[in-house]
């Protein structure tokens, strides 16, 4: 229930470093989902977007099974099961292959409106949520796995260990 | 000469509560012409007297009239009717209507409130508001953002206006309130943000707090005396709502109260359960976590719990107490008693002596339910009145980040909050049920105010082997504890049900039919199909001496979520067949009022 006040605003400082990046890179369209590296178990497009990965044996990146477990967590009593959609919310499965990565970290962490005589739609700003905004990456990618059916609906059979880089920034972000 | 004692007690009782209550408000109550208050009536029985329209001529029924909320998302809850006006209530802005019937349904005012579009997204699953209530004058409205507001119900006018908590902390609405006497009682919602559940009681006349009864912490707080308030028939003993926790967690602990209230006027005593403990990870709080998941009688006029009975100690599924307590006179091994029967998200069909707490009756009402073999019925027994919890099913003991699987119910319950209806003539509760199961995985999570403070993943699915729907509408004997029959349907019956003289009970189902089913064998009548899904709850009326039959549609809720898209199928790849179907096949958004009648 505590949490060192100092950790999270080091995690917004850095997104906020990479969301006046983006500009810059729109201006040619590279595939954004294909892994070209992978830095201590993250995997990254050739534009350094995070991305999932499945190997040839179906094994899944570590942070795409995280992101199953924290988007049932935090999003999916809004967004429905598995990025699907609700009766009133988007199909995030579908936004995170349509939606820059940039803007994407923009919306979750600053939320968005969309109230009119047509639409009630709020999406809250998460900024200040650890269990959100320490595994957003995780989120990102595990619906863009969906987005593109790399993985299926239901929980993920296989998956890659937790590089110990991986862990330490968690603990890093929670303040543990 | 069973049927004759027992309306002979239901008379009896009648009449007693006539002396107590708010004189006004049970006379509307108790004419089947009017529908004064969510319920129906205080035992939230969802009976009407009614019989113009009955299993003989249901057949014929056909749309009278049709009205349309302008707004998109979950419709719960039903409109009122007192006298020539009819009310009709929308999720959130929340806006109400008061529609004249003598002039074909002219709009005689409308009123919306302004409130910060900041507070729908702290609302846990959709937009929903489960309706306005009618007292001296008044409609009274409870915001999605804790405003509760009484309304001039002839001009739509602000009589009063009170704050009952605050959305930025995640303290949110979605029930409807209960007036009772001289005051109107009110609860809160928030469970998945870490809010302490209470009960409230604000005057009619004013909107002054009256008194307030929190689910948890010291006894001063959760209005609960330590040598009188009994926990099936022990005095609790002090601070109970303190010492069943660790540190400071019952502060964030949940048991909020966002179900229905009901009222026994001659026991002065109002019922009603709380919600889940926060977190949804067992392992961030060890402990009973009392008085979360458990049944509350509270005196109507002080706040102070007379018993409770916490049905699921510890919650390891998420299963929410808050289902109505439905409020009986009925005979039982050859004794007339004053039963309470509650259908609980776990899964249980409890049967309560409602004067006592004394519990006489707990069983699955869905053969499904897994998660506990039994609840100990042996008053002798330590484990008495406590589920009998299986290890395999224990997100507990299988502990954080352990994927436990097959679970049923899921977290949505046998039964959410869509109410059931009673008949007394043939003694049987018509139950509108989920059929679904789930894997639950817990994990750590940290607290923010405001913000969701969940942790858990779920998958939900249909059980294996069964019809492969997600819903059942059964009618359930509460002395004997079983089930008379049971419909299948191919989503979870996610409206409340009516029941009529007529011998007929009205449900709708989440791909917008209304249907109307035979009392006594479950035989169906009568289907329509309204505009959207159904959540909202049957009523009736009459108008001119002619009987309506009237059901908000319009898809969403906890239903919107988790069936929108279809659940998970788990075995796919297996060759398991069925109705993994998406609602959002069958059905789409928009409010809209139906109102049935048969024709000239």
């Amino acid at each position: 229930m505590t949490r060192p006040a100092s950790a999270l605003p080091i995690t917004l400082a850095a997104l906020a470093l990479l969301a006046s990046a983006a500009t810059a890179q729109d201006a040619e369209k590279p595939d954004n989902i294909t892994a070209a590296s992978n830095e201590n178990g993250r995997y990254l497009t050739a534009d350094g977007v995070p991305t999932y990965n499945v190997a040839p044996d179906g094994t899944i990146d570590w942070l795409t099974y995280s992101g199953f477990r924290r988007y049932h967590s935090e999003c999916h009593v809004c967004h429905g099961p598995e990025g699907e959609g609700s009766s009133y919310a988007p199909a995030l499965k579908t936004s995170a292959i349509t939606m820059d990565y940039y803007d994407f970290v923009d919306v979750v962490t600053n939320g968005r409106k969309k109230v009119n005589a047509a639409e009630n739609s709020v999406m809250p700003a998460f900024g200040q949520n650890a269990n959100v905004m320490c595994y957003l990456d995780d989120i990102y990618v595990y619906l863009k796995a969906r987005g593109t059916d790399a993985v299926p609906r239901g929980r993920p059979a296989k998956k890659e260990a937790k590089h110990e880089a991986i862990r330490q920034a968690e603990a890093d972000c929670l303040g543990h | 000469m069973k049927r004759l004692l027992t309306l002979f007690a239901v008379l009896s009782m009648g009449g007693a509560q006539l002396a107590y209550a708010n004189p006004e408000l049970q006379k509307i109550i108790d004419d089947p012409n009017q529908w004064a208050i969510q319920t129906g009536d205080y035992a939230n029985q969802r009976y009407s007297k009614l019989d113009q329209i009955n299993k003989d001529n249901v057949g014929k029924m056909q749309v009278a009239w049709t009205f349309s909320t302008g707004v998109l998302r979950g419709h719960e809850g039903s409109p009122l009717v007192i006298g020539d006006m009819m009310y009709v209530h929308a999720p959130f802005p929340n806006t109400v209507f008061a529609l004249d019937l003598s002039k074909e349904g002219q709009i005689v005012w409308k009123y919306e409130p302004k409130q910060d579009a900041d507070v729908i997204p702290v609302m846990c699953c959709d937009t929903v508001n489960r309706g306005v209530a009618y007292a001296d004058g008044k409609i009274f409205l409870h915001q999605a953002d804790t405003t509760v507001v009484a309304l001039d119900a002839k001009t739509g006018k602000v009589v009063w206006s009170v704050k009952n908590g605050d959305p930025k902390k995640g303290e949110t609405n979605t029930a409807t309130v209960l007036p009772v006497k001289d005051k109107v009682i009110v609860g809160i919602s928030g469970g998945e943000f870490g809010v302490r559940g209470s009960v409230t009681a604000y005057s009619i006349a004013d909107g002054k707090l009256l008194w307030r009864g929190y689910s948890m912490g010291p006894d001063s707080d959760t209005l609960i005396d330590p040598e009188k308030t009994t926990h099936l028939g022990k005095p609790v003993g002090a601070d109970s709502g303190l010492n069943t926790w660790e540190g400071d967690q019952w502060k964030i602990g949940g048991g909020t109260t966002w179900g229905w209230y009901s009222y026994d006027a001659e026991e002065n005593l109002i019922y009603y359960g709380s919600g889940n403990p926060s977190t949804w990870n067992p392992s961030q709080r060890p402990g009973d976590n009392r008085w979360s998941m458990t049944i509350f009688a509270r005196d109507a006029d002080t706040g102070v719990a007379k018993w409770l009975y916490q049905m699921t100690p510890h919650d390891e599924w998420d299963y929410d107490g808050i289902n109505e307590m439905i409020l009986t006179e009925q005979e039982m091994d050859g004794k007339a008693r004053k039963l309470l029967t509650h259908f609980d998200r776990n899964g249980f069909g409890y049967t309560l002596d409602r004067v006592t707490g004394e519990l006489l009756v707990a069983e699955k009402y869905d053969p499904v339910v897994n998660w506990a073999t039994e609840v100990v019925m042996d008053p002798k027994s330590e484990q008495y009145g406590r589920p009998q919890v299986v290890a395999q099913y224990s997100t507990e003991q299988n502990g954080e980040d352990v994927n436990s699987t097959g679970i049923c119910p899921a977290a949505l319950g046998t039964k959410d909050q869509q109410p059931a209806a009673y008949s007394p003539k043939t003694e049987l509760f018509y139950v509108p049920t989920n059929h679904v199961c789930m894997d639950y995985e817990p994990f750590r999570v940290s607290y923010t105010a405001g913000q969701p403070y969940v942790g858990a993943t779920l998958s939900m699915y249909p059980p294996e082997g069964s019809h492969g729907g997600m819903g059942n509408f059964i009618a359930w004997d509460n002395k004997e504890g079983k089930i008379k029959w049971s419909l299948p349907e191919k989503f979870s019956v996610w409206s409340g049900a009516l029941a009529t003289a007529g011998d007929v009970v009205f449900y709708g189902t989440l791909e917008g039919y209304l249907k109307a089913v035979d009392s006594n064998t479950g035989k169906e009548l009568y289907r329509f199909k309204t505009p959207s899904g159904i959540i909202g709850n049957v009523m009736t009326y009459t108008h001119g001496g002619k009987q309506y039959v009237a059901v908000l549609s319009g898809v969403g809720g906890w239903a919107g979520i988790g069936l929108a898209a279809g659940l998970t199928n788990p075995t796919e790849g297996l060759g398991a067949v069925g109705g993994y179907a998406a609602l959002s096949d069958y059905t789409a958004l928009g409010g809209t009022l139906t109102v049935f009648s048969l024709p000239n």
